[in-house]
């Protein structure tokens, strides 16, 4: 298996984009990602990109050849993958297999989604399809009320807080204030969760990611050609994914993602490092608990402990790992096909130097990204090592 | 013909009330003046996900589970109702699936005001007595509407009851049914429209009166019984006043009157009424008790029945009992009230 | 149209009576249907079968910004819970009051509507659960 680089990364700015279209949002970043690569679009062998729902969404689907054709890169082969919020870090998967396997030396991955064409309402059905359409959308059950559930009993076994999950939303918009592409660069405080009304309880409209438009993208190159394009290439050290059923109800645990913990065990082992080994953290912080989840899962903090774990300063820049330095799903919003994508880039920019000064991290070497499907029926994590 | 009669019960009223105080006040009326002319303090409400299938289904399934029987048994559903969730689809083929009796039954719905659901139990009665089938379910159930500001506003509720008819282990068997049937324009609604018309003081003498009296006195000529052989008497209870003077008017004191009055508390649920205050008295009946039940429903007719409990009444039980359901409740206003029953213009 | 009325129909066993599916080889019950058993894969011997009506709250939210077709059913809660044979499904649980909605509640099943798409289509009808009083 050859190891694999990321030489170029772009994006959009994520929000709510009344004059952008899909295509528009794609190439933008597409175009970006190569810009920053250094690299020719005929170098590029391959295109996959991970998208959701653009057939609920926008009634368009065949996104593997919506991208190679706006693009303008036909007749190259263009893949898309689908698992729900999870669709862009499984694309950067795929991407990666593709190289290691040999298949391809030059691939461009993309996350995408345009959201904000349809009502709030319909949106929500939409996204319930990251879940058990038959048993949970038809009960009235959103994404929301699905991770209410994991909230309520987390409190209940382990005395978790509302405010230690408002801390998690408060923290990541403290550090979006900084960051360009996200959609809410505002500060907020406990107080404004805690007043923020009741989605599904106990989570408030606060404690829960936006819906956005936005894509992201980056250029993966086997690591032996790196340096042809760039002299800060960034090594993907391991890349694992995972499963669990579709339904938060057959789950065996309410409070925590097995998949997550099964796919980190095997990240680990990849890349040979343990969680004390990594340097920063992009969690897939759909809902506040989520992040408070990932943190156990991922093995920072021993379960039922993140609540107090993240209260403690230990996410803080500085802390034991800094988490979510972009502003995470929360602040930077989550166009749910392209935040796998986006999470990943944010890993290298810090990697790299490239992020914003206040909140970049010194000589940064190891960084994980952390992309969740749904309720956790699907995780994909990533750890990146610098390469210069 | 062989002996038949009734095998189980079930009774769904909704949890949630609604007092005539609350309506009055809405309408600017005298909330405890209406009370006391109607009999009526408060009545039962569906709530937004309640129809009359639901409440179809609920007392169906306390019915079977009552009698103790392998629903496949049922060889017909009659599910009587004035306000069917589908204009065409029958309810009856709902229960069906909800019980899992099919598919080798027969099955249809029935309108006939206030008594779609005891025509349903004479239907039934006449194919296990032939021995066309072994038993049969019909089915009272509402969630009858009044037309806000109307004096049925007070009135109409939501409920239902199911009873099954068969010929092994009956708890109380039907000795006779008889009939009275006429065409009087005392109460209607028409095809698609929402709310139903009364002809005011009509309703009462030429319709409700005229046919629940002269069934009465027919079933008793047939039966060879007085008012004094019975332990109990039902009327269809439109209101807490017009069963009390029926029974009066055929010699029936207020004592034999009472236990199958439900309407004062639960308001009139329609199709389930009459069915429902029976109900309330075999929850009580002992073993040799006579009763009479007088259903009447507007159009009009009267389906009479001279019921005798068996000895079996105390080795079956029924799931919750009539005054459980009427104690179990909550109190809604009247915004809740027309929200859950679609009275807002958008729903 | 939310859901199609095929998938409706195929799913009134399910939804009327909670017809789920047992292993008969390592006696797991499931909820909805399956076709592979998780624990036996193609070892498991599958049948239908009906599931209790009656379990216990594990989780339990209460819903205020709803998707299309529950908009006026707001506020409801929705459960996890766990049938007596250990079986998990989600649910709404309607008819109890605020207090007793809570982990360890006991629920029964109740035949209520979930939802209608408009006046004019079909009423998809299924179960719910309430505290037993």
């Amino acid at each position: 298996m050859r190891k694999v680089s990321i030489i170029g990364v772009g994006q959009t700015t994520f929000g709510e984009h009344w004059s952008l279209s899909l295509r528009d949002l794609v190439t933008e970043a597409g175009i970006k990602a190569l810009e920053n690569a250094n690299v020719e679009g005929k170098d590029v062998q391959a295109l996959f990109g991970g998208c959701m729902a653009s057939g609920r969404f926008i009634g368009q689907e065949h996104i593997g050849a919506l991208m190679a054709d706006q693009m303008g890169m036909n007749p190259l082969p263009a893949y898309r993958t689908e698992a729900a919020c999870a669709s862009g870090g499984v694309a950067l998967r795929l991407a990666y297999m593709a190289i290691a396997g040999g298949m391809y030396d030059v691939v461009a991955v993309g996350g995408m989604e345009k959201m904000t064409d349809v009502s709030t309402e319909d949106a929500a059905v939409a996204l319930a399809g990251a879940g058990d359409q038959e048993s949970e959308l038809f009960n009235g059950a959103t994404f929301p009320a699905i991770y209410a559930l994991m909230a309520r009993r987390h409190m209940h076994d382990f005395g978790t807080t509302e405010e230690q999950m408002a801390l998690c939303a408060v923290k990541n918009h403290g550090h979006a204030v900084h960051n360009p592409y996200a959609q809410f660069r505002k500060a907020i405080t406990v107080g404004d969760v805690m007043k923020s009304g009741y989605i599904a309880s106990p989570l408030k409209l606060l404690d829960c990611s936006p819906l956005t438009d936005g894509a992201a993208a980056m250029v993966l190159c086997a690591s032996d050609k790196a340096n042809e394009y760039t002299d800060k290439p960034v090594e993907i050290a391991a890349s694992a994914q995972a499963s669990d059923t579709l339904a938060l109800h057959e789950r065996r645990s309410l409070t925590g993602l097995h998949a997550t913990e099964v796919a980190a065990k095997d990240a680990y082992k990849q890349a040979k490092i343990t969680p004390k080994d990594i340097d920063l953290l992009e969690c897939h912080d759909c809902f506040s608990i989520a992040q408070i989840m990932a943190l156990e899962d991922l093995g920072f903090c021993k379960k039922g402990t993140g609540g107090r774990f993240v209260e403690e300063g230990n996410t803080d820049l500085g802390g034991v790992i800094p988490t979510n330095l972009s502003g995470g799903l929360k602040a930077v919003g989550h166009p749910v096909g392209a935040s796998g994508v986006r999470e990943a880039i944010d890993v290298v920019r810090q990697l790299r130097g490239d992020a914003p000064a206040p909140v970049q991290i010194k000589d940064a070497e190891i960084g994980l990204s952390h992309n969740v499907g749904g309720s956790g029926a699907t995780v994909v994590v990533h750890a990146f090592k610098r390469g210069f | 013909m062989s002996k038949a009669g009734i095998i189980g019960y079930g009774v769904s009223i909704p949890h949630w009330r609604i007092k005539t105080t609350e309506i009055a006040r809405v309408w600017g009326k005298d909330g405890e003046h209406i009370a006391a002319g109607l009999g009526v303090k408060e009545k039962a409400v569906g709530g937004f996900d309640e129809d009359s299938a639901t409440i179809a289904v609920e007392a169906s399934r306390r019915a079977v589970k009552m009698a103790g029987i392998d629903a496949q048994k049922i060889g017909a559903i009659f599910v009587g109702s004035e306000s069917k969730p589908y204009a065409v689809k029958p309810t009856a083929t709902i229960v069906t699936d909800a019980l899992m009796a099919g598919p080798d039954l027969m099955a249809a719905d029935y309108e006939f005001a206030c008594k779609a659901g005891t025509a349903g139990v004479q239907t039934c009665l006449g194919l296990v007595k032939s021995n066309m089938i072994d038993v049969g379910l019909a089915v009272g159930a509402d969630t009858a509407q009044g037309r806000p500001g109307d004096a049925l506003e007070f009135s109409a509720a939501s409920g239902g009851a199911a009873f099954l008819v068969g010929r092994d282990h009956v708890i109380a068997e039907i000795n006779h049914t008889y009939s009275f049937t006429t065409d009087t324009p005392d109460f209607w609604r028409r095809q698609h429209e929402e709310f139903p018309m009364h002809a005011g003081r009509f309703t009462g003498d030429p319709a409700y009166f005229k046919h629940v009296i002269s069934c009465a006195k027919k079933t008793m000529q047939i039966a060879g019984t007085k008012a004094t052989d019975y332990a109990h008497v039902v009327f269809h209870q439109p209101n807490g006043k017009f069963p009390v003077r029926a029974g009066a008017m055929l010699g029936f004191s207020k004592e034999q009157v009472q236990t199958g009055l439900i309407t004062p508390v639960i308001g009139n649920t329609y199709s389930g009424a009459s069915m429902i205050g029976l109900a309330a008295v075999l929850d009580v009946a002992k073993s040799g008790d006579r009763i009479l039940c007088v259903s009447y429903g507007s159009g009009a007719g009267s389906d009479g029945f001279d019921i005798t409990v068996t000895s079996e009444i105390g080795k079956r039980k029924p799931v919750v009992k009539v005054q459980d359901l009427v104690a179990h409740k909550e109190y809604i206003d009247y915004a809740t009230y027309i929200k859950n029953r679609r009275k807002l213009k958008s729903l | 149209m939310r859901e199609a009325l095929p998938l409706m129909w195929r799913n009134i066993p399910e939804r009327y009576n909670l017809l789920g599916t047992r292993c008969e080889t390592c006696g797991k019950s499931y909820f909805p249907q399956r076709k592979v058993c998780p624990t036996c894969r193609r070892k498991g011997k599958l049948a239908e079968a009906k599931m209790p009506e009656t379990g216990k709250i594990v989780s339990y939210s209460q819903v205020f910004v709803a998707p299309s077709g529950f908009e006026h059913d707001t506020p409801y809660f929705l459960a996890v819970v766990e049938l007596d044979n250990k079986a998990t499904l989600l649910t709404q649980i309607v008819d109890s009051k605020a207090e007793a909605v809570k982990e360890g509640a006991k629920v029964e099943m109740v035949f209520r509507k979930i939802y209608e798409d408009s006046p004019e289509g079909a009423i998809a009808y299924g179960y719910k659960f309430r505290v037993i009083p």
